[in-house]
């Protein structure tokens, strides 16, 4: 099981979570595009489920989410930008366009999505649909 | 045989964008547990001067350090990883750490204007030419 919110109190401890779940096989069967830009990583929040991804450099405008059912839907573009007459000595950032899905082993209810980027990391709410939470049975 | 690229033209270059994995920073030993990773980053010059372009996706602007020190410009970014409390990690691609890298730089920075600027994880570093080192027409009698 994944470490509890204590682990989180150093920066080694939420690495060592993220690590532990690299090798996971968690969304192994529904996960499309795995290793495809963005890089992403999934949390769970509860009941809802968490995606984070790193896109830095990419506008918000220029994100585009989409979502239905299990599928989480991210493209876009990000480009790089150099001035005409530059000499460029280090190229290290890449640039292009994206389009990945992520396949969930849950149903997402896609009225309740929340997508929110800040310093270049996207960050999308995915509350699971109210069809797909489990119900408790009264035993008569 | 494929003519030699011309690196001074980035827009003749192809490109594709692809998932970089992140390298983690060597040479230092840092005094708190967790690992840097080193930011991947554009430099270019132009007459003007010279713009190193840091991506460091999660740093905000107050978690961001530029320190200029005996011809050293060294970048520290902290990542605020208390938005991860209480969420639990089910599947991962990346992971996530404190940034830092340092340029030396030359004797032609003029090194009371630099200026920094912080959008969408990116930081752009603008280095001016001194004065002395911008080029010149000469004009001929």
């Amino acid at each position: 099981m994944a470490r509890l919110p204590s682990a989180f109190d150093t920066l080694l401890g939420l690495q060592q979570a993220l690590d532990s779940f690299r090798t996971s096989s968690w969304l192994d069967a529904g996960l499309s595009g795995g290793g495809a830009y963005p890089p992403v990583n999934v949390f769970r929040k509860g009941e809802d489920l968490v995606l984070i991804a790193e896109a830095p450099g990419v506008r918000k405008s220029d994100i585009e989410i989409q979502v239905k059912g299990r599928t989480v839907r991210i493209s876009g573009v990000k480009s790089v930008d150099y001035p005409k007459e530059a000499a460029v000595h280090r190229r290290e950032r890449l640039a292009g366009r994206f389009d990945r899905a992520v396949s969930l082993p849950i149903d997402i209810d896609p009225e309740r999505v929340q997508a929110e980027c800040r310093d270049g990391v996207l960050a999308v709410l995915l509350p699971r649909a109210a069809s797909d939470k489990p119900r408790t049975i009264k035993v008569s | 045989m494929s003519p030699e690229p011309d690196i001074t033209n980035p827009a003749t270059q192809p490109q594709e964008l692809a998932v970089q994995e992140k390298k983690e920073l060597g040479g230092e030993e840092k005094t708190v547990p967790g690992r840097f990773f080193v930011p991947s980053t554009d430099v270019f010059e132009t007459e003007d001067g010279l713009t190193l372009v840091i991506e460091m996706p999660g740093v905000s602007r107050e978690n961001l350090e530029v320190s200029l020190e005996e011809g050293i410009v060294r970048i520290e970014g902290k990542l605020d990883f208390s938005k991860y409390a209480g969420i639990e990690p089910v599947y991962t691609e990346y992971n996530v750490g404190h940034y830092a890298r340092s340029f030396s730089l030359s004797d032609k920075v003029d090194r009371d204007n630099i200026a920094a600027r912080l959008e969408d994880g990116v930081l752009t570093l603008t280095l001016p030419k001194s004065p002395a080192a911008r080029p010149r027409r000469i004009a001929i009698n």
